[in-house]
């Protein structure tokens, strides 16, 4: 029986870049195939060819043995293929049954929508691959995991056979994560096939049946996960030996240096996402905030750097009353700001690396001589910074945005590491980076907690808080619910918190 | 009153908005070639396009090309060919007569040869600072379409320190003069730029209505207060000959100072945006708002700022207008300068030295305009229709690199450049 879908030879090529060089690989049926690689190694365009989005340079696509040429995505789903894209695509107001059936509705007699007979089919796809779900809930009431299942069943409404997932459990919680596992498998026992976009090494060995490795777009490997280890999957992806290991020597705590209290802090719409948090760092020491992604952690780094204000409570820096500070008058008492999202706070894309380099500083000595920036102490500082931090640019002046991701974080950390500080306040440091950059901008933070500087940690990673870590404090709905110190909890135990539970063994870290 | 209808200009403002945008994250990675090139294409697209309206809008050719294809032709050719030596002539000067001229060595005839060229320079110099203006507020994020109504107040608090004060020193007079119009002009600016900081309101609805106030304004002040005592005209009184910028030629030369303290200027702003702290934060702000809050600088500040420097500028294109050249305020004293600074400095790239060449090709332009007009019976309008079309490709540059089949910047190359260094 041929396989359900096979490339050959596929090529893609955008100006100066070929994306995809000469891919081969087979799907068969029954299977999940984990496409592994780092950003930018071409996984994603990769998907978009065969989903048509782009039309590829040369090569094949076979679908069952039969040679196929897609012209817009629909000749893609009419052919039994199925994406479950990272950003969903669904409409927040309308009830599940309607999201289903959008593009492909029942209708009765003179043209009415029959929600009725959608909903039945809905519920039978449900239990026959255990999807659990309500068809007339509304999508913006459920939360993140469950809307991925109805992307999942909108895709089964429409009869895929091939199913693939893009970076499914970014926005997961662990447990999210495990119950998608499970309804994978669960697919793939019932004979679909799965595709399995990843650049996280442990979800791809414990949920894979074969793995491709692509690099620079190119298949630099296929194993199976019982011949790889995490370190021969990252050693392939990055093309080099990487230590995922942290060797991390016990912390010499030092003085309080962050001192929050009873902070309060609204979002955008007023409502109250930081709900009386008190938290203290000490000098040489990682305090990670664990949680997922929009549970307040957003907001209390902006209230900590000055960038919102806070409704109620206190921020001290050093003794320094800074609630009511400007970001600059807190940049100033030595803290530096790892912001969330560097494209839109941390760095001016447009402006080149160096000018990026003083971004914070450039107003002062020897920047700055009476208003008058001296661009070319700006550049020697650039060049220097660019060697220290190993920064990959063809030159300090290029303009940051041309950068890749991981060396536009490497400007911000160089850029923020390099003036003394006392508090560094990382928020998701290594977000969207591949495994060289993370292994490297992990090593910068853990050096700077060793001489001394007090860390606030910030990321939805669970592996990363755990790394990283010497206390963790879960947040979950703008509460702080849980301080472990490292060590005492596990990450499964860690993730029940994450989603609100707090397990007995823990009850005596748990803040009321 | 100027004649200009601004309402006709609010939707077509807004679309240079977006597209101004969209240029501006653009132009950053266009290559050095291309960013010459693609104006020197547009402009020499823009003069083609020139021809043709002028052909088909004209009766004769029509009538000749029923006589005969060959005919028709001929005409069409010749038409073109007047209109545009006219507008050389006009714009640069007649280089036989200029020739004859220095050969004869007669000073009379020598200004009369190089007239047209100094009036160009004559034009040229309130588009510097109208086009500074514009360019200055681009680069910090804010859209200025008050330039207009800024260069009425600037001329008008120009003149009245111009006239008013009596007995001043001229070194004294006329910078006092030039400070009174960028003062006024800035205090234009400054009102919507206050407002978009404070409040969210919109820069482009307040600059349009503050040229409203400005118009009226200034309508009002010439019937009134600042009229000429001796007169039933909408005119101010002559300014004082110690605030006069002085002229370095005879009559009819108007050539004045007033072109040089431009040029000035030009250097002036390039200093301050790209050397100095102020134009760092103002660029900052421009191009990544929520960066430059990151990095500890007040936004609304730096927009107040940035639109009391624009409308300062642009208050000095009047004054320079006033001080220089008519020497007394009257409603036409800007013919659209601050509407066209907006071309203008797109034109320019927003950059201060892109801005003084474009500057230069507007006022060449306008000033031939009038000569084309006279000798050829071209309407001045077919040179507004070669700005706007310079101005279109311009702002949609796919469409020249269509037309001469350029090929993309590659910008991709340099990223290929950075990744194969090895990072991700």
């Amino acid at each position: 029986m041929p396989p359900v879908l096979e490339f050959k030879n596929i090529t893609k090529v955008f100006p100066g870049v070929i994306a995809n060089d000469k891919v081969c690989f087979s799907l068969e049926k029954g299977e999940i195939l984990a496409l592994l690689g780092e950003n930018g190694a071409g996984k994603t365009t990769l998907m978009n060819v065969l989903y048509s989005l782009y039309q590829p340079d040369d090569g094949e696509i076979y679908i069952e043995g039969e040679k196929v040429t897609f012209q817009s995505p629909c000749d893609a789903i009419d052919k039994g293929i199925g994406m479950v894209h990272q950003h969903f695509m669904l409409v927040p107001v309308f009830n599940v049954a309607e999201n289903v059936m959008l593009g492909k509705e029942d209708v009765k007699a003179g043209g009415f929508l029959d929600i009725e007979t959608t909903a039945k089919k809905i519920l039978e796809i449900s239990e026959e691959y255990k999807l659990e779900v309500n068809p007339y809930d509304l999508i913006k009431d459920l939360p993140v995991g469950v809307q991925q299942r109805v992307e999942i069943i909108k895709l089964l409404f429409r009869g895929a056979e091939v199913l693939i997932f893009d970076e499914p459990t970014a926005v997961l919680t662990p447990q999210e994560a495990d119950d998608l596992f499970v309804i994978i498998r669960s697919l793939a026992k019932q004979g679909k096939s799965i595709i399995f976009i990843t650049h996280k090494l442990r979800e791809v060995l414990d949920l894979a049946d074969r793995i491709i490795v692509l690099r620079q777009g190119i298949v630099v490997g296929e194993t199976t996960p019982d011949k790889a280890s995490k370190n021969s999957l990252a050693a392939m992806m990055v093309g080099r030996e990487v230590i995922l290991e942290i060797d991390k020597s016990p912390a010499i705590v030092g003085k309080q240096i962050l001192s929050v209290n009873n902070l309060i802090v609204t979002d955008n719409k007023k409502q109250v996402t930081v709900d009386e948090v008190s938290l203290d760092v000490k000098a040489g020491e990682i305090l990670g905030i664990a949680g997922v992604q929009g549970n307040g952690q957003t907001e209390l780094v902006e209230a900590l750097t000055g960038l919102r204000t806070l409704s109620s409570g206190q921020i001290k820096i050093e003794g320094v009353d800074v609630s009511h500070s400007t970001p600059r008058k807190i940049t100033e008492l030595g803290v530096a700001h790892i912001p969330e999202d560097r494209q839109r706070d941390g760095l001016v894309l447009p402006f080149p690396v160096l000018e990026n380099l003083v971004l914070c500083t450039y107003y002062l000595p020897p920047f700055a001589k009476n208003k008058f920036i001296d661009w070319k102490v700006a550049t020697r500082h650039a060049e220097e910074l660019k060697k220290q931090f190993d920064i990959r640019t063809p030159s300090v002046t290029t303009l940051v945005g041309n950068l890749s991701g991981g060396n536009q974080q490497k400007v911000i950390v160089a850029r923020e590491l390099s003036r003394p500080i006392s508090l560094l306040v990382a928020s998701q440091p290594t977000r969207g980076l591949d495994v060289g950059s993370i292994e490297y901008i992990h090593n910068q933070i853990l050096n700077k907690r060793d001489e001394g500087v007090a860390i606030l940690l910030v990321s939805p990673e669970l592996d990363e808080i755990m790394q990283l870590s010497d206390r963790i404090a879960v947040m979950f709905r703008g509460k702080i619910l849980a301080i472990i110190p490292a060590g005492k909890a596990s990450k499964e135990e860690v993730g029940l918190i994450m989603a609100g539970i707090i397990p007995d063994a823990l009850s005596e870290f748990a803040i009321n | 009153m100027t004649k200009k209808k601004p309402e006709k200009n609010i939707a077509v403002n807004i679309f240079f908005e977006e597209m101004s945008k969209r240029i501006n994250s653009r132009n950053e990675k266009r290559s050095t070639w291309q960013s010459l090139l693609i104006p020197f294409l547009a402009i020499i697209t823009g003069l083609i396009f020139g021809a043709i309206f002028n052909v088909i809008t004209n009766v004769d050719v029509y009538t000749a090309f029923k006589t005969s294809f060959i005919d028709g032709l001929a005409l069409a050719w010749k038409t073109v060919a007047v209109s545009y030596s006219a507008l050389f002539k006009g714009a640069v000067g007649d280089p036989r007569f200029i020739i004859e001229a220095l050969r004869s060595g007669d000073k009379v005839i020598i200004t009369r040869a190089f007239y047209p060229i100094t009036e160009s320079l004559v034009a040229t110099t309130p588009y510097i600072f109208a086009g500074l203006a514009v360019a200055l507020g681009f680069k910090a994020g804010v859209f200025n379409i008050g330039a207009e109504g800024q260069i009425f107040i600037g001329a008008a608090t120009s003149v009245f320190v111009g006239y008013y004060f009596t007995g001043l020193p001229a070194y004294i007079h006329i910078p006092f003069a030039l400070l009174a119009g960028a003062v006024g002009g800035g205090l234009w600016g400054f009102i919507p730029g206050w407002l978009k900081a404070k409040t969210g309101g919109h820069e482009v609805i307040n600059t349009i209505m503050m040229n409203y106030i400005a118009f009226l304004l200034s309508d009002w002040l010439l019937r009134g207060p600042l009229r000429r005592p001796d007169t039933y005209q909408s005119v101010s009184p002559a300014i004082q000959k110690s605030a006069e910028l002085p002229r370095f030629f005879p009559d009819p030369i108007r050539f004045h100072a007033g072109f040089f303290i431009a040029v000035g200027f030009i250097i002036l702003v390039y200093i301050f945006m790209f050397k100095t702290t102020w134009g760092f934060n103002l660029r900052m702000v421009g191009v990544n708002p929520n960066a430059a809050k990151y990095a500890g600088i007040n936004v609304g500040q730096n927009i107040i700022l940035a639109m009391t420097l624009s409308g300062a500028l642009a208050g000095m294109a009047g004054a320079i207008e006033v001080l220089g050249v008519n020497h007394a305020l009257f409603g036409a004293i800007s013919s659209g300068y601050g509407f066209d600074s907006i071309a203008l400095a797109l034109l320019g790239n927003n950059n201060p030295i892109g801005v003084g060449f474009a500057a230069l090709l507007f006022g060449t332009l306008t000033n031939g305009a009038t000569k084309m007009q006279m000798d050829a019976r071209i309407p001045v309008e077919i040179i507004s229709i070669i700005q706007a079309i310079i101005l279109m490709f311009i702002a949609a540059p796919a469409i020249i690199r269509t037309i001469y089949r350029l090929k993309e910047p590659k910008e991709q190359d340099q990223l290929l450049a950075a990744s194969n260094l090895g990072g991700n």
